[in-house]
């Protein structure tokens, strides 16, 4: 199967058409989706409607974008003004946004076709998208298994070749870990590299959209096009102008010193561990340096990111109240009794778990003892990191502890599924920009990722280094057993 | 037995700026409901709140009219609570570091002379929309004014009378219209005023603090002035009752109701608000730099008070006069550039407001905007003490260019308004009015119960002679002197 850039170049020298390509997916999309679940809601009249509109200019031959007729899956925290925004959540079960994020402006400026809105834990709540209230999504690698989380829907259409590439969001590891655990590339970018407008808040100073594709050249493409300044997004970057990631992504980085920390390795499975060794081993070959270092913070991540999240997730959500938009109760009577049971009976248990932590974490008395205390851990882990990068080009580090666990393995313990996030969370709390490209595979034929993290605003750099490796092992060609699954 | 009323107010003020606090709708009051909303002051999921500069400035200059230390860093924050017409169910406001603090505010007060109200802080938010309950068994929320920009401006307790509060809230209605940051008109909510009172009695030697009232939501001065003046007397009346004293949580809250002109309990207790505030992450801190913090600086205008204070004591004008030239800042300004220009300011003054004032009203423009300049206003005054024409006269002449524009002198030329003071031609028409008229002339000379009506008669005849041309100073001299000869 064919890349989102070979693709993509097949369609510009009209050896294909848009229309064929698209038609092609949803054929794959009628075999293997019943199985998979990686999709909320698909719009293939209206895909097919813009291959042709792609296809017309490019036999016109007027200048057409660079996703020109590229079949491209969203996860359903981004607003679209076509179809539902459900955040995988039954409070939006049906609700329509009236407007496009940005993300999906830029997709359509540069004529890529929205195939579909991928499954998601609820509010990007979760590691494993078992806690999207409105459907399952299994692992393409073990239907018996989850393919991570929140953006396990993206993951596994990508893995599963139900979409050409796909966006997910990010807030403590939701792109990495589903990639790490679909064998996928998946990259969160800087925060305020791609604008927020039209993502659906969970935690407002984490959440970041990026890409999860096939290689790091599908990467390189899709974050060229979404990333850049947004006037509407405050927190968008705008003095630092956005790289040509394609261009430069063939070059090895020269005299590569990587970071590493040994305790945190050693807290992985062993069949992780090894995957990452081996990783290692074939940078050192390279010719890249490893430069061992301390990160004395790193422990403190979940806790503090458990807070700051939570309490940040509190506000977001208090705007779905059965008033404005959304699911409402038909058992409310008056106005109060509209919050509380439109609340009760539209959200799922982990996000009232973490709306309510919030709330306490915000709450009048506590806010110094954990808001404000997670702030200044959030300083020192940001500080970690700078310290790093000052040694070391990269550090790199497992995605995940284990690779996919089994479906219901871990849904009555939420304390460990939160720990799972170990090795993502610090890098949303500074801010930095972190890629899980394939590894290997463990004892169960199941993909391991690798986290390599660059400094603020270096992803050019960060998909090289990736890039060096996918090149050398192919890693990435491996994809999923799938013709058991026809139905 | 002494009591000390004690009044510290929260004050709540719409920014006139073009669009709302963080979004590009634009701010339009009386329009059809949900007509100026966008995803952002709608809440909608992924909807991004974007700072108005503009409204952030007019919120600075406002801190620097009211004295106060405006802060190089301030950021937003959300407050939290739920309601229907609060879309995000929480509000971006400002907490711990508000953009100014620690200022005055100088009313004018009971002996004439200004006095110093202290400004604790002053922070800008954001407006919520409105409820609207005609729907029998449903209400109806209208966003229109959600998002709007509110500026909240916070006073120490240092007013010690209704009528003391009601000028600080005239004087501010003043100063942010004279900054043109405000509309501030009372009818449409554009200012909303919130006393906290209570009294500081002192009986046999011991000081008792009465327990404070807070006010809800007054929107007019009288409102502002007669709610204080009630609870002050209910205050008075309770303590003499109950004794009972300031302590924490036996805050109440009351309302106005204007038809029945009494305040109302809301609330009996204190409640304890919990409204979880955290900065924004949605919008980056905000540095006003120097060079930012000078532009805005610039803006700054005399204030009414001081130009008020200055009209007195410059131009002689009465402390009523000087109020009602700094009712607006048009009139104001254009008040003081035509008395520069060497005429009598009364002069001015009179013709201002008593033709300039009513012209505007009626065509609902400024002063300035009548078509005459302050060079032919000053013009006017300057005629009228030269006695080329009547009082009456300049009135005219003001009116006519009003409406058609031209000249002062030309128009009196015209119009025939120019008045004579050709001393020799006004003594024959005096001679002539004498010797027609020996009665008059008689009482006016011996007869000291008629003589001042004789003469007003005689003056009379005179300018009736001269068809009204007659300068009225020189008829009177001659006259005079002709009578006592």
């Amino acid at each position: 199967m064919d890349t989102l850039t070979q693709l993509r170049d097949r369609i510009a020298a009209r050896h294909i058409t848009s229309v064929e390509a698209v038609k092609a997916v949803f054929e794959r999309i009628e075999m293997y989706e019943p199985v998979i679940g990686a999709y909320l809601s698909l719009y293939q009249d209206r895909a097919l409607e813009q291959a042709e509109a792609v296809d017309r200019k490019i036999a016109a031959g007027q200048a057409a974008g660079v996703l020109a007729g590229v079949p491209i899956a969203i996860k359903d925290n981004m607003c679209t003004a076509f179809g539902t925004t459900t955040c995988g959540s039954k409070i939006l079960e049906n609700f329509h946004s009236p407007y496009d994020a940005h993300v999906v402006e830029k997709l359509a400026q540069a004529d890529a076709v929205i195939i579909g809105k991928t499954n998601m834990d609820e509010f990007a709540m979760g590691s494993s998208t078992e806690n999207s209230g409105l459907k399952r999504t299994v692992n393409p690698w073990d239907i018996s298994r989850v393919p991570g989380g929140s953006s396990g829907g993206s993951a596994a259409a990508v893995a599963a070749g139900l979409c050409g590439a796909a966006l997910g969001s990010d807030t403590g590891g939701s792109i990495r870990q589903p990639a790490s655990f679909c064998g996928v590339v998946g990259l969160k970018p800087t925060y305020g590299r791609v604008s927020r407008y039209g993502l659906v808040a969970y935690g407002s100073s984490l959440d970041q959209i990026g890409p999860l594709t096939q290689d790091t050249a599908d990467a390189a493409l899709l974050l060229g096009v979404i990333a850049g300044w947004d006037p509407r997004d405050s927190t968008s970057v705008s003095h630092i102008p956005v790289c040509d990631y394609s261009a430069q992504l063939e070059k090895p980085v020269e005299g590569l010193k990587i970071a590493v920390v040994p305790s945190l390795l050693e807290g992985a499975d062993s069949s992780v561990q090894k995957a990452v060794q081996e990783a290692l081993a074939v940078y050192q070959s390279l010719g890249a340096r490893l430069v061992e270092i301390a990160m004395p913070h790193f422990d403190y991540a979940i806790s503090a990111y458990y807070v700051i999240a939570t309490a940040e997730a509190s506000s977001n959500l208090a705007r779905y109240d059965g008033v404005h938009y959304g699911y409402r109760s038909p058992n409310a009577g008056d106005y109060i009794e509209v919050y509380s049971r439109s609340r009760d009976e539209g959200f799922g248990p982990e996000v009232k778990r973490r709306i309510m932590l919030g709330t306490y974490a915000l709450s009048s008395g506590y806010y110094d003892a954990y808001y404000l205390k997670a702030l200044k851990v959030r300083n020192l882990i940001r500080s970690d990191f700078t310290k790093a990068f000052e040694q070391a080009d990269c550090l790199m580090m497992p995605v995940s502890p284990t690779t996919a666990f089994k479906i219901g393995e871990k849904t009555d313990d939420p304390l460990q599924m939160y720990l799972a996030d170990v090795y993502t969370i610090a890098v949303n709390l500074a801010g930095v920009p972190g890629i899980s490209i394939p590894c290997g595979f463990d004892r169960q034929n199941l993909p391991v990722g690798l986290q390599i993290i660059s400094a603020p605003f270096t992803e050019d750099k960060l998909l090289r280094i990736a890039r060096m490796h996918e090149k050398e092992t192919g890693w990435h060609r491996c994809r999923p057993p799938l013709k058991s699954l026809r139905q | 037995m002494e009591y000390k009323i004690i009044v510290g107010l929260e004050i709540h003020v719409h920014l006139a700026t073009q669009t709302k606090m963080f979004c590009g709708c634009r701010l339009a009051y009386g329009d059809a409901a949900n007509t100026h909303v966008c995803p952002v002051c709608l809440g909608l999921p992924g909807a991004l709140p974007v700072m108005n500069k503009q409204a952030l400035e007019f919120a600075i200059l406002t801190g620097l009219a009211l004295n106060c230390r405006i802060a190089r860093f301030t950021k937003w924050d959300r407050k939290s609570y739920y309601y229907p017409d609060l879309p995000k169910n929480y509000q971006i406001s400002q907490y711990d570091l508000p953009f100014a603090q620690h200022g005055y505010i100088e009313i004018p007060a009971a002996d004439g002379q200004p006095k110093k109200i202290r400004i604790r802080r002053v922070h800008l938010e954001e407006d919520a929309g409105k409820n609207v309950h005609s729907f029998g068994n449903f209400s109806a929320i209208d966003l229109n004014r959600a998002g709007a920009p509110l500026l909240e401006i916070v006073t120490e307790p240092d007013m010690n009378s209704p009528e003391e509060v009601g000028a600080l809230a005239r004087e501010l209605q003043r100063i942010v219209r004279f900054l043109g940051v405000s509309e501030a008109d009372m009818q449409k909510g554009h200012m909303r005023f919130e006393p906290n009172v209570n009294l500081h009695i002192t009986r046999n030697g011991q000081l008792f603090k009465t327990p404070i009232s807070e006010i809800k939501n007054l929107n007019s001065f009288r409102a502002i002035e007669r709610s204080i003046a009630c609870q002050v007397q209910r205050q008075l009346e309770d303590f003499l009752e109950t004794g009972r004293t300031l302590q924490m949580g036996n805050k109440s809250t009351w309302g106005w109701d204007d038809e029945r002109q009494t305040t109302v309990l809301q609330r009996e207790k204190e409640e304890a608000h919990d409204y979880r505030y955290f900065p924004d992450p949605d919008l980056v801190p905000v540095e006003v730099d120097q060079a930012w913090l000078t532009a805005i600086q610039a803006r700054l205008c005399e204030l009414p008070l001081q130009m008020q204070m200055r009209f007195i004591q410059a131009y002689g004008l009465s402390p009523y006069d000087a109020a009602v030239l700094t009712a607006d800042r048009a009139t104001a300004e254009f008040f003081d550039a035509a008395a520069a220009l060497q005429a009598d300011p009364k002069r001015i003054c009179n013709l201002l407001t008593q033709t300039g004032l009513k012209l505007a009203n009626e065509r609902g423009i400024r002063v300035d905007q009548l078509g005459l300049s302050a060079q032919q206003l000053a013009q006017l005054a300057q005629m009228t003490d030269a006695g080329l024409i009547s009082a009456t006269s300049a009135a005219v002449i003001f009116e006519e260019i009003a409406a058609h524009g031209g000249d002062p002198v030309q128009i009196a030329e015209k119009r025939n308004l120019l008045q004579k003071s050709d001393a020799g031609e006004i003594e024959t028409l005096v001679d002539a009015v004498l010797a027609e008229n020996v009665q008059a002339v008689a009482d006016a000379r011996s007869n000291p119960k008629k003589a001042k009506k004789a003469l007003g008669f005689l003056m009379g005849q005179v300018i009736q002679k001269s068809k009204g041309q007659a300068n009225p100073k020189i008829v009177s001299e001659i006259l005079n002197r002709k009578l006592n000869a």
